[in-house]
């Protein structure tokens, strides 16, 4: 599979590219675990997995600093792995436990963490918009230079608060880089079925919004790009909009046949375009490691992820009394 | 190792379905992600990927097969030099059935909720009955309108963290002229006009309250709230128990709610009972001033959502207010306006002049009305609500929206299962009627509620 891409050469530093593989690896040997873990009816309910868009939220926090905010949509696993969250906790949400970043009160969809700066986790198509420019409004209010990260996806770009939040972010110039993952379906309806315009980023200009596309599917490129929509925002010319052209190769959630796309169509982003192929052949066409060095990875990221997914089998259900607390501060 | 692979569940409510079509045979490698079957659903086919790789030593489950159990194993993945005999029986799946569930629950003293009521029945209650501020406080005449500004000003001037948001609320100096004068105090860093855009900022203001700051967010009619009503329900109210208590949204919605004079159906609308309904909201819905000014300063202090539900036709309207640098008055604490002891009239917000006007002509034929301001919505004074009834054995309630779900109907439901053997008689619900908000005068005043129907009602529940 690997030998048919001609990946380019990279100036990325071993280090770099070393971290990449390894975070996106873990991203998707979490979310192939979560999908088993489903299977097996140890997670319920709505479960939305992030493979083959990895490279997406990688690529990103590569650009980010300490305070600085990020929130998305329900498929947010990649993102609280990406940002630093422990995959214990959020594996053991998964599986509706107390030992869950949300005490199992949260599920898939709705996880949070104040010490790693991840606002959720929200199921409300869209809703995430607004409330990631809300972030972005208490750091200018609050006077730092924060940047908040606002995920959201093609599906998402055609709601109407969308543009209403565009209008207040320019207005008032919120340091917030709108991060659009088009991954070609808002559940089974493509874009091409969905929407007019040929890009979603170039409906910012109608706002005043600077943005770009960019290959999400080439973590170099999404760092590349998040640095210099970041320093935008940083210096105060905020907002940014890019948007990730990426792929989701599995379902929309897991109860979704996925008859809406060709099989053949998945197999060729997954041969040709694979984020984490990319950075491999990087990695040991660069001569930075070899086969067997990304193998001792591979197991490293594999007995990690299992250790999550045992934590979660084994962490307690969430004792009765946890009903009644958390509704009121 | 061998791992024995198990029928997998596809959807939320999956609980078997028919292994359709094995894509793989005995023999064949099978990579992470390869597609290895199809499996039929109720409502589809769908792909069955590998998670782990390996060999497949033996296929249990022949294609065509109907009804497979979730969690039968279908297969057995072995690695090389391995025979699919040596597999471990796979660990399976653990999870609790309702039955075992519910046995952590049975010595739980529920709260809250259903359940809790009935085995309360007639108890002693007593309503806390302290003064809202202390005996011989001077007092100054203020409008509700004054009384508004002045709790926003001081929690401005006491936290700078506290800002104001909404339309027209700077530069314009207000719709209803409540922020009259704060841009100039505050300046536009705190007093924050927003284009008209109900859900983008209401969105914004719960983020930023996410993120440290305590909005107030002025809905210039809670009507035009329904566009944002998601940011209010969905965002604002739930987040503190969707993150485990990790994240609250300390913020106040307000502006004026129900009906004020010929504006028609879709500017007239009492919301106080949709609120009151949303667990994780607070609902404030005062009548007077003082409780305007008392009840909002508590209102922005609240580190949780607070609905607060005004008036316009009440802005207007002077009472007396505690002269004090600083008061708030507690939620959940009702106030008795007027003490009686042959019937309990209960109300809120604007249904307080009704109630209290009925009362004057009910003394005047003989009637003595207990008339009891609930003053906030949720958390609700119970116990005040319990004592009076108790005491006059009857009770008619008073609100202006609209009848189905009303929260009269709450309260009849709580004092019949919790006072049922103190009643004399029905309880009675006046409430607007069961129409849109009519342009016409006439057609308008009926649609409300009249002082008339209050004092039928009590005469009814007395038997006069």
């Amino acid at each position: 599979m690997a030998a048919e891409k001609k990946p380019t050469k990279s100036n990325t530093s071993k280090e770099d590219l070393m971290g990449f593989y390894r975070e996106m690896l873990m991203i998707r040997r979490f979310e192939e675990k979560a999908g088993q873990l489903y299977g097996m009816g140890l997670i319920g309910g709505f479960c939305h997995l992030y493979i083959g868009q990895e490279a997406v939220v990688v690529g990103i926090e590569a650009a980010t600093k300490e305070g600085d905010k990020r929130i998305t949509s329900y498929r947010d696993h990649g993102h609280m792995l990406a940002c630093g969250m422990d995959p214990k906790g959020v594996m053991a949400e998964l599986t509706g436990r107390e030992d869950g970043y949300s005490k199992g009160k949260g599920g898939s969809m709705h996880m949070f963490s104040k010490e790693k700066h991840f606002y959720g986790g929200h199921g409300i198509v869209g809703a995430q918009v607004p409330l990631g420019a809300g972030l972005a409004f208490a750091d200018k209010y609050l006077g730092n230079d924060n940047v908040s990260f606002t995920y959201f996806g093609d599906g998402a770009a055609n709601q109407g608060q969308v543009y209403e939040t565009y209008n207040m972010a320019e207005l008032w110039k919120l340091p917030i880089v709108f991060v659009i993952e088009n991954n070609g379906y808002a559940m089974g309806t493509s874009v091409k079925r969905s929407t007019h315009s040929k890009t979603l980023w170039e409906r910012g200009a109608a706002y005043g919004i600077k943005g770009e596309a960019v290959d999400g599917m080439d973590v170099l490129a999404v760092k590349a790009a998040a640095e210099k929509a970041v320093a935008v925002c940083r210096a105060g010319n905020g907002p940014y909009i890019l948007e990730m052209m990426t792929y989701r190769y599995r379902g929309h959630s897991m109860s979704d046949p996925a008859k809406y796309r060709t099989r053949e169509e998945v197999q060729k982003m997954k041969d040709e375009k694979d984020p984490i192929d990319h950075v491999r052949d990087l990695l040991v066409q660069g001569g930075h490691a070899s086969e067997d060095d990304l193998k001792v990875i591979d197991k490293e990221i594999k007995a990690t992820v299992n250790a999550a997914a045992e934590f979660a089998k084994d962490s307690p259900e969430p004792a009765l009394a946890e009903l009644w607390t958390d509704i009121y501060a | 190792m061998a791992i024995q692979i198990l029928m997998p569940a596809l959807s939320p409510t999956m609980e078997e379905g028919t292994l359709a079509k094995w894509l793989v045979k005995e023999g064949d490698t099978v990579k992470s992600g390869q597609i290895m079957a199809e499996i039929e659903t109720d409502k589809a086919t769908m792909e069955f990927e590998a998670v782990d790789e390996g060999i497949v030593g033996k296929i249990l489950i022949a294609e065509g097969t109907a009804n497979v159990k979730v969690n039968t194993p279908i297969c057995v993945l072995v690695e090389e030099g391995e025979s699919a005999d040596d597999v471990k029986a796979a660990p399976a799946a653990k999870t609790l059935t309702n039955d075992e569930q519910a046995t952590d629950s049975k010595e739980e003293n529920l709260p809250r909720g259903k359940g809790s009521a009935a085995k309360s029945a007639p108890v002693a209650v007593k309503s806390n009955a302290s003064p809202d501020w202390p005996e011989g406080t001077p007092m100054k005449t203020m409008t509700v309108r004054e009384a508004l500004r002045e709790a926003m000003s001081e929690e401005m001037r006491a936290n700078d963290r506290v800002y104001l948001m909404g339309e027209e609320i700077g530069e314009y100096q207000g719709a209803y002229k409540i922020s009259q004068g704060m841009l100039d105090e505050f300046g536009p860093k705190r007093v924050v006009d927003t284009p008209i855009t109900e859900h983008g900022f209401a969105g914004i203001a719960v983020g930023s309250a996410f993120a440290g700051l305590n909005p107030i967010v002025e809905f210039m009619t809670f009507n035009f709230a329904l566009q944002a009503i998601d940011h209010l329900l969905n965002s604002a109210a739930k987040t503190l128990y969707m993150s485990g208590g990790q994240m609250g949204c300390p913020i106040v919605f307000r502006g004026a709610n129900g009906a004020a004079a010929r504006v028609g159906a879709q500017h007239s609308q009492c919301f106080a009972a949709w609120y009151a309904a949303v667990p994780g909201l607070k609902v404030v819905m005062p009548y007077s001033a003082a409780d305007a000014k008392g009840l909002l300063k508590q209102a922005i202090r609240d580190p949780n959502p607070v609905i607060f539900l005004e008036n316009e036709i009440m802005y207007g309207k002077s009472f007396e207010v505690p002269d004090l640098p600083d008061f708030t008055i507690p939620f959940g604490k009702a106030r008795i306006w007027r003490e009686g002891t042959d019937v309990t009239i209960i109300s809120f917000g604007i249904g307080m002049t009704y109630a209290l006007e009925a009362a004057d002509k009910l003394a005047e034929d003989g009637i003595s009305a207990e008339v009891i301001d609930l003053r906030t919505l949720r958390p609700l004074d119970y116990d005040t609500v319990l004592a009076s009834v108790m005491k006059t054995n009857r009770c008619v309630t008073v609100e202006e929206g609209w009848p189905v779900g009303a929260i009269g109907n709450h309260l009849s439901a709580t004092i019949m299962e919790r006072a049922f053997d103190y009643l004399d008689a029905p309880v009675i619900n006046c409430t607007g009627k069961d129409v849109p908000m009519p342009y016409a005068a006439g057609l308008e005043k009926h649609a409300l509620i009249t002082t008339a129907e209050v004092v039928e009602a009590v005469k009814s529940v007395c038997y006069r």
